[in-house]
């Protein structure tokens, strides 16, 4: 059955509705920066499956590699973007993206 | 068949709690949902051949990055209604740009052909369950070896993440009375201690 013979083209359907899920998230809930950083988290995964479906399709390691790679920049991103955000809740007593404007930028 | 059902399961739950993660009231469920998200695409990529990401997927989100949202989020104490307000205004905008991508996205991915040579360039050839080298052996194989520099750098970033983590939150609190050892061993025997000859039947 056509239907459920899964190939490389679902798997990158399924990546790009869930990095689109992902960058609507962000303007969605473009107050609350504990939510956009999840939605960056959700835009990774999205690359991820990219990845690794390429890679399982040609018969290619490299992708999952890479995967792994990025899955450790994600990581230490979310560690210091979540530290970043306690420490201006601590100076400022909110996180509504807002307020972060004391630089004028 | 079987393979069939399983991703549509998957891919499923993948889109309806990603959907939940960008749109429930609590943050906390948010969390909970991005647990769910990850829960499943780590099914997908079981289906795909890659246990190692797979397992790597749990481990490092389930069980680092989500507990670390779900730390601050219940950290703070924010009232998170009062962020949600107005945002509606912002949908058709986001609906706009969402519907562009998608659509470009889509197009790209479902006329999607590898280049005839594109087999000549494999960097890494690998055949599902070939000789009884399972997923993880085939990735340490090259991940010690052909990207060991990267490796490197990514547990140098890592580190990097860990210190800069540490110094932005770290503080000294005003009131909390700790342990110099330093001062202690500095002290000397005669800053504090005086020694006073005294006669018997004065008193000092």
């Amino acid at each position: 059955m056509e239907f459920f013979d899964i190939g490389l083209s679902h798997y990158l359907t399924l990546a790009a509705m869930l990095f689109t899920l992902g960058v609507f998230g962000i303007f969605l809930n473009r107050k609350n920066v504990i939510i956009i950083l999840m939605c960056i988290e959700l835009m990774l995964l999205a690359v991820n499956i990219n990845f690794v479906a390429f890679s399982a399709h040609l018969g290619d390691l490299t992708g999952q590699v890479f995967t792994l790679f990025i899955l450790t920049v994600a990581a230490a991103e979310a560690a210091i973007g979540l530290a970043i955000l306690v420490v201006f809740f601590r100076n400022k007593g909110s996180i509504a993206v807002e307020d972060i404007s004391s630089m004028k930028g | 068949m079987l393979t069939g059902l399983a991703f549509y399961l998957f891919a499923a739950v993948v889109l309806v709690s990603a959907i939940a993660v960008i749109t429930a009231r609590n943050p906390v469920h948010s969390v909970l949902f991005l647990i769910l998200t990850f829960f499943n695409a780590a099914g997908l990529f079981i289906l795909l051949g890659a246990e190692f990401i797979a397992m790597i997927l749990v481990i490092v989100y389930v069980g680092a990055v989500a507990v670390l949202f779900l730390f601050v989020v219940m950290m703070l104490d924010i009232s998170f209604s009062d962020l949600r307000k107005g945002a509606m205004q912002y949908v058709p905008m986001g609906l706009i740009i969402g519907g562009i991508l998608l659509a470009e996205l889509i197009a790209v991915f479902s006329a999607w052909k590898f280049a005839p040579n594109a087999a000549d360039n494999i960097a890494v050839p690998f055949v599902q369950s070939a000789e009884g080298i399972t997923n993880t052996e085939a990735i340490g194989r090259v991940l010690y070896t052909d990207y060991v520099f990267a490796f490197q750098v990514s547990g140098l970033i890592l580190l990097v993440a860990m210190i800069g983590a540490i110094v932005l939150t770290h503080r000294t609190r005003p009131g909390v009375r700790k342990q110099k050892v330093a001062d202690q061993q500095a002290r000397k025997k005669s800053d504090v201690l005086e020694i006073k000859k005294v006669t018997s039947g004065t008193g000092v």
